[in-house]
């Protein structure tokens, strides 16, 4: 058993690990418009001044699909959703639900959790992200 | 010449849409543009601009094309546009024209899609040497499609009409499915249809799911085929033969828009605002509205897109689209017809060739050249395609007599 904690990488650099993890998002100082990764200037406004908001980590399922055929490699069923986390429009596989429309729905309450996507030669551990029911 | 405030359709043509294993793309669009020049009564020497696209090629395709039918030297545009290619070649053209650069052009779209399976999806895989190492715009560890929701097509247009259920309420899996059942109902009278069987609700919402809640017949057919069109100004219209002016479409809206920012366009394709931004610029263009429609050929890439575009159209009140397909309306003997063709589920969508084919349909019918499946006294009609990413091509076209 090894005595040392492995680094953890999140799969994504918006998804902040720790103890409360969650994404982040670049949003624009002059009309608050939240972007997931780098832009020249606002794709609304065109400000160029952005600051890094945290995102909130639970919200409502506004849209969602389960993939059934997928590119090689891709472990199917999944579910695919649009999340509204308060406003911010995430992008998110449902996790920790069975993969059929009797148990996802729209309107469902989720919440952000992690999980492992495995340990690489230097002993870093990945870390997803997905969404997971929550009592309403 | 002058700039055109008219710009007619001179000749059009389509090649059946299917499987073609014995054709190239050169082919394929060639027969296209030979089609299109012998429907307008012109040659290549009347042509101006020539306006191509082709997206799974190995690029330069209307200098390819030329080489087969004939080079004069002209300006060649290649143009890509995802979906909406074709009908980017088709403004292109049209542009030039509207410019009075030059008074006759010629469009063209040709794909080679038969067998290609999914599409969008994918990434690369995590590097050989087993380390997580961050790359790409989003610093990414490891291909984000399915795990970071889907990049596959069937997925991005199913969560788009699941979205406008949500919305609006009303639809579901069988709602959908029931679109697509008219689609391919529409399709066994149309013989250049990559498929023309009539499929039952049961069988398809029995087919293979590929990504709920849209199985196989719910999604545009692969296929190989292509487009072309010759257009022309007003004036030069004039100057000849009476045969082809009674012919000649009226194009009375050329519309391509993109995607203004919307809240959560960087994580789902917003397919809604633009399509509506275009339908309205189309309609106040043509100065009709869709109440004077008599046909409709829309981008029902999946049976989801086309419950959205009833909406986005204006084919129905806001949050109507539902009650729209329910009335019926959109079947041929319906109020307004969508997609007599049989739509991209089952004519087949190969896609830089589909922009330009659904306006072939179109004036099939305001040709009165509809044979089996004319919408008869057909005078008006609107044709729309989508690439993501997004561009929107809307084309609204009148018959001469109208």
């Amino acid at each position: 058993m090894t005595d040392t904690v492995a680094s953890h990488v999140p799969l994504v650099e918006y998804l902040v690990l720790g103890d409360k993890p969650h994404l982040v998002a670049q949003e624009c100082t002059s009309c608050g418009a939240r972007f997931f990764d780098r832009r020249n200037a606002c794709a609304k406004c065109f400000a160029t001044d952005f600051r890094q908001v945290d995102i909130a980590t639970t919200g409502v399922v506004r849209t969602f699909t389960i993939v059934a055929y997928a590119a090689p490699g891709i472990p199917v069923p999944f579910v695919s959703a649009v999340i509204d986390c308060e406003g911010t429009s995430v992008r998110a596989n449902l996790i920790e639900v069975p993969a059929d429309p009797e148990h996802v729905s729209t309107g469902m309450n989720v919440e952000l959790a992690t999980y492992s996507l495995g340990v690489d030669d230097n002993g870093a551990e990945a870390i997803g992200f997905g969404f997971r029911p929550v009592a309403a | 010449m002058s700039a055109s405030d008219e710009i007619w359709i001179l000749g059009i043509h389509m090649t059946k849409f299917g499987k073609y294993p014995n054709h190239d793309v050169v082919d394929l669009g060639a027969e296209a543009i030979m089609g299109a020049l012998a429907d307008a009564q012109v040659t290549m020497a009347d042509i101006g601009i020539l306006a191509a696209g082709n997206l799974m090629g190995s690029g330069g395709i209307g200098q390819q094309l030329q080489k087969q039918v004939g080079q004069t030297g002209i300006p060649v545009f290649n143009v890509s546009n995802a979906c909406a290619t074709g009908a980017t070649a088709l403004r292109t053209a049209i542009m030039a024209v509207k410019a009075g650069e030059v008074d006759m052009g010629l469009a063209v779209g040709v794909e080679k899609l038969a067998g290609a399976g999914l599409l969008g999806g994918g990434g690369k895989s995590k590097s050989d040497d087993n380390v997580w190492s961050p790359s790409g715009r989003y610093g990414a560890v490891a291909p984000t499609d399915g795990r970071i929701g889907t990049d596959t097509m069937p997925g991005v247009f199913a969560q788009i009409g699941m979205e406008y259920g949500h919305k609006y309420g009303g639809t579901s899996f069988e709602l959908f499915a029931r679109i697509s059942e008219k689609n391919h109902s529409h399709s066994t009278l149309n013989p250049l249809a990559a498929y023309n069987k009539a499929m039952s609700l049961e069988q398809i919402m029995g087919d293979i799911m590929i990504a709920y809640p849209n199985t196989r017949p719910m999604c545009s057919a692969n296929c190989d085929g292509a487009a072309a069109a010759v257009v022309v100004s007003g004036a030069k219209l004039k100057t000849l033969s009476l045969e082809q002016q009674r012919r000649a479409i009226k194009v009375t809206a050329s519309v391509l828009t993109s995607d203004p920012w919307q809240e959560a366009c960087q994580i789902l394709p917003d397919v809604n605002t633009l399509t509506r931004n275009a339908a309205l610029q189309a309609y106040e263009l043509a100065g009709v509205g869709p109440e004077d429609l008599d046909l409709v050929e829309l981008h029902d890439c999946f049976a989801t897109a086309e419950l959205v575009h009833y909406d986005n159209l204006m084919l129905c009140e806001e949050g109507g689209a539902v009650d729209f397909f329910n009335s019926g309306a959109p079947w041929r003997d319906g109020r307004l017809p969508v997609n007599v063709s049989g739509g991209l589920q089952s004519k087949g969508h190969p896609i830089s060739a589909t922009g330009i084919a659904n306006i072939w349909e179109v004036c099939q019918h305001l040709r009165n050249e509809g044979g089996q499946r004319q919408i008869e006294g057909a005078k008006v009609g609107l044709a729309h395609v989508i690439g993501l990413g997004s561009a929107c091509g809307i084309h609204v076209l009148e018959s001469s007599a109208a």
